[in-house]
């Protein structure tokens, strides 16, 4: 039901509607390119899943389920759609969010959201065929000269243009904003860690266009093969920004979470925005660290692109993983949560859902991936980490442990506030963050202590038979991997518990039109 | 509220605790910056990341030459070379082998070049753990020292292919 009164904001009547519960107002253009972003997102996330459990069992040596050929290129699948497809297009979700509820204006074009929409969708779909087929077992990388079909170049270019028109649609809802003076001052913390996000990515999509259209064209006969260092630099570009995409938009989730679930607000904004900042400007340069032990880079590039930019960057992090918990510290404090040192954490809403999400993707991010980020992006280290499962184990902490799980946190709001539904089996909404939250961080340990023994990561067999040489590694790299197993199918449960749980909410939920959701 | 326009004067300097948090993280950053060329220049394992332009077909013509002229033997298929001490020595990368497998000596220096004659490889020497990247058309080069004798195993860790899990190589180091 749309609220009779027209909501604050630019909006024309009939295209806009007041969010019961927030009071925020809701464009309905924008309200259906958020759902039609968020499934696809979720479509992603299952697919990506599928692989996630596959290759969990594959590497756990006592179950070596997949033969080597479909472990390759269910690896690439999985890279891609957990990676890109589920994480960009909720991103482009959260955008349409930001840029026009918390501005209080119109989505700018709807013309541009259906072409942005379409050709990520079309993109990602003639990618997975293309993997699916056979023809492109290359891994997310696709490391020039190891060649893949055209299609699986041509897939990720019209995916990351339709991407590329998404965020420009959001610049223009900022921009409309601004001329139609629907907000006064400065924009909100969560919109401003939006448009961080949103100028990375146009940074790492310009650099992926450079890396994959000339790759493209040599899939097609029509260049020379690209050179394969120019390659993993500009691949890099976009390799590691859009993580740094997913950074900001997970900060801003943190943000927005922290608010919803207790009411918490930035201490000093000028403290976080400044965070926001760091991002954009350092975050570039920092990922040399993918090239620690590349021929071609000298060391002394090699040093101070990664140390100087890395840490300023890591800073920001730092005073974001210091900030978030301080808000809902002050915010718990003031409720009467006050005795002693972690009386608020204690007293927190562990049962919601959206805040055990937010509170344990803070924690697994922080301590797991940001530890072990910072070592491996030493040049030293890197050298008994590079390609190792450690690699992995990082990055299981940040995007997983962190990315995906505070977006979880956030689908438990988007279902009833946009799709305006709400979950059923509230009793598993609530346990799920925990078992998905535990399974991810025995798969980054698993990995971790596995890959400190020299075990390499996208390697079908670790016993090495029918090589012409052979050495298999010790005993506990093994315990280590069956860690990551465990964790793995623990991790799986989790992850199809929640996409169960939202499928059924989207579509068979109760409906909670007219009045507030129902408080978690 | 982080959703909603912040309050006119929130372009304040920060106080407090976090005041104190942000500068201990920056003086950790710093000291980290620092770090980072003391361990390049005091550490003893690095790479300076030397590095020629080359072509798969002139890399193979270098290592062939190489293997002609220190040929001792053959394992598993796969020539076994001793260089002299101190000399270049040669390493092809190639789907799915590493070629020649190498016989060393003990405490001697060897520049060891390294580079793949087809696609990206990943240069793996376990069970020490160093790992490098080998790309096509970069001769690589690696200053190594052997410190202590034994059968190493070169593998692979960088996808390259369908059986990139047999791609394994040899380094004899003898005392």
């Amino acid at each position: 039901m749309t609220s009779l009164a027209l909501p604050v904001g630019n909006f024309r009547t009939g295209e806009a509607r007041t969010c019961d519960t927030t009071g925020l107002p809701v464009c309905l253009h924008a309200q259906r390119f958020i759902k039609l972003n968020a499934v696809c997102a979720v479509v992603a996330l299952l697919v990506g899943a599928i692989g996630a459990i596959l290759l969990g069992l594959t590497r756990w040596p006592a179950v070596h389920l997949l033969p080597a050929d479909w472990y390759y290129r269910v690896l690439t699948l999985h890279g891609i759609n957990m990676l890109i497809f589920w994480i960009i297009f909720l991103e482009i979700a959260i955008l349409y969010f930001a840029g026009t509820t918390l501005l209080k204006t119109r989505l700018a074009s709807t013309k541009l959201a259906w072409t942005s929409f379409l050709l990520m969708a079309v993109g990602a779909v003639l990618t997975n065929i293309t993997i699916l087929q056979g023809t492109a077992d290359v891994m997310m990388t696709s490391y020039a000269p190891l060649q893949a079909h055209s299609n699986f170049y041509l897939g990720m270019i019209l995916f990351a243009v339709g991407a590329l028109l998404g965020v420009g649609n959001f610049f223009a809802c900022v921009w409309i904003a601004r001329r139609d003076k629907t907000y006064q001052g400065s924009m909100p913390l969560v919109a401003f860690g939006a448009l961080a996000a949103a100028i990375i990515a146009v940074v790492a999509i310009l650099h992926g266009a450079i890396a994959l259209v000339p790759t493209w064209l040599w899939s097609l006969g029509l260049m020379d093969a690209p050179d394969a260092g120019w390659y993993r630099l500009l691949w890099w570009g976009i390799g590691h920004q859009s993580q740094q995409i997913n950074v900001c938009a997970m900060v801003s989730t943190w943000y927005l979470l922290a608010t919803l679930t207790v009411g918490a607000k930035p201490l000093n904004q000028l403290v976080c925005r400044s965070a926001f900042v760091l991002y954009v400007l350092f975050i570039n340069i920092a990922s040399a660290h993918h090239l620690l032990v590349d021929p071609g880079v000298s060391a002394g590039w090699k040093i101070w692109n990664t140390s100087y930019a890395m840490y300023l960057a890591v800073l920001a992090s730092m005073i974001h993983g210091f900030t978030v918990p301080a808000a809902v510290e002050v915010a718990q404090r003031k409720k009467g949560h006050d005795r002693g040192l972690f009386g608020w954490l204690v007293k927190a809403p562990w049962a919601n859902p959206g805040f055990s999400a937010f509170f344990l993707s803070l924690i697994i991010f922080g301590f797991i991936g940001g530890i072990t980020g910072v070592t491996l992006g030493t040049q030293q280290i890197n050298i008994i980490a590079h390609n190792t499962l450690r690699i992995p184990g990082h990055f299981h902490a940040t995007v997983v442990g962190g990315t995906s799980l505070a977006f979880m946190g956030l689908c438990y709001y988007v279902v009833p506030l946009i799709f305006r539904r709400e979950y059923a089996a509230r009793a598993l909404c609530r346990l799920q963050p925990y078992l998905f939250g535990i399974g991810i961080v025995l798969v980054s340990i698993g990995m971790s202590f596995a890959g400190s023994y020299g075990v390499p990561r996208r390697h079908w067999d670790v016993e090495f038979s029918g090589a012409p040489f052979a050495k298999g590694f010790d005993s506990g790299a093994h315990v280590m991997l069956g860690l990551m197993g465990i964790g793995a199918v623990l991790a799986f449960v989790g992850l199809l518990t929640f996409i169960l749980l939202t499928v059924h909410a989207v579509f068979l939920g109760k409906r909670n039109e007219g009045r507030a959701m129902t408080a978690w | 509220m982080s959703i909603h326009q912040p309050p006119d004067d929130w372009f304040q300097a920060p106080h407090g605790p976090e005041r104190v948090w942000i500068g201990l993280a920056l003086a950790w950053c710093l000291i980290l910056f620092l770090m980072m060329p003391y361990w390049h220049f005091r550490g003893k394992q690095n790479s300076t990341g030397e590095a020629y332009r080359t072509t798969p077909a002139e890399f193979a013509e270098r290592v062939n030459r190489f293997i002609d002229a220190n040929k001792v033997g053959e394992e598993n298929g796969v020539p076994l070379v001793e260089p002299a001490p101190g000399s270049d020595i040669y390493l092809a990368a190639q789907m799915w082998r590493w070629y020649p497998a190498l016989k060393l000596k003990k405490d001697q220096t060897y520049r060891l070049h390294v580079s793949s004659l087809d696609v990206q490889h990943g240069f793996s020497l376990q069970p020490m753990n160093m790992n490098f990247q080998i790309l096509p058309g970069y001769d690589h080069v690696l200053t190594v020292t052997p410190t202590q004798s034994g059968d190493y195993l070169i593998i692979c860790n960088e996808f390259c292919g369908i059986n990139h899990h047999l791609m394994t190589g040899r380094i004899r180091v003898e005392g």
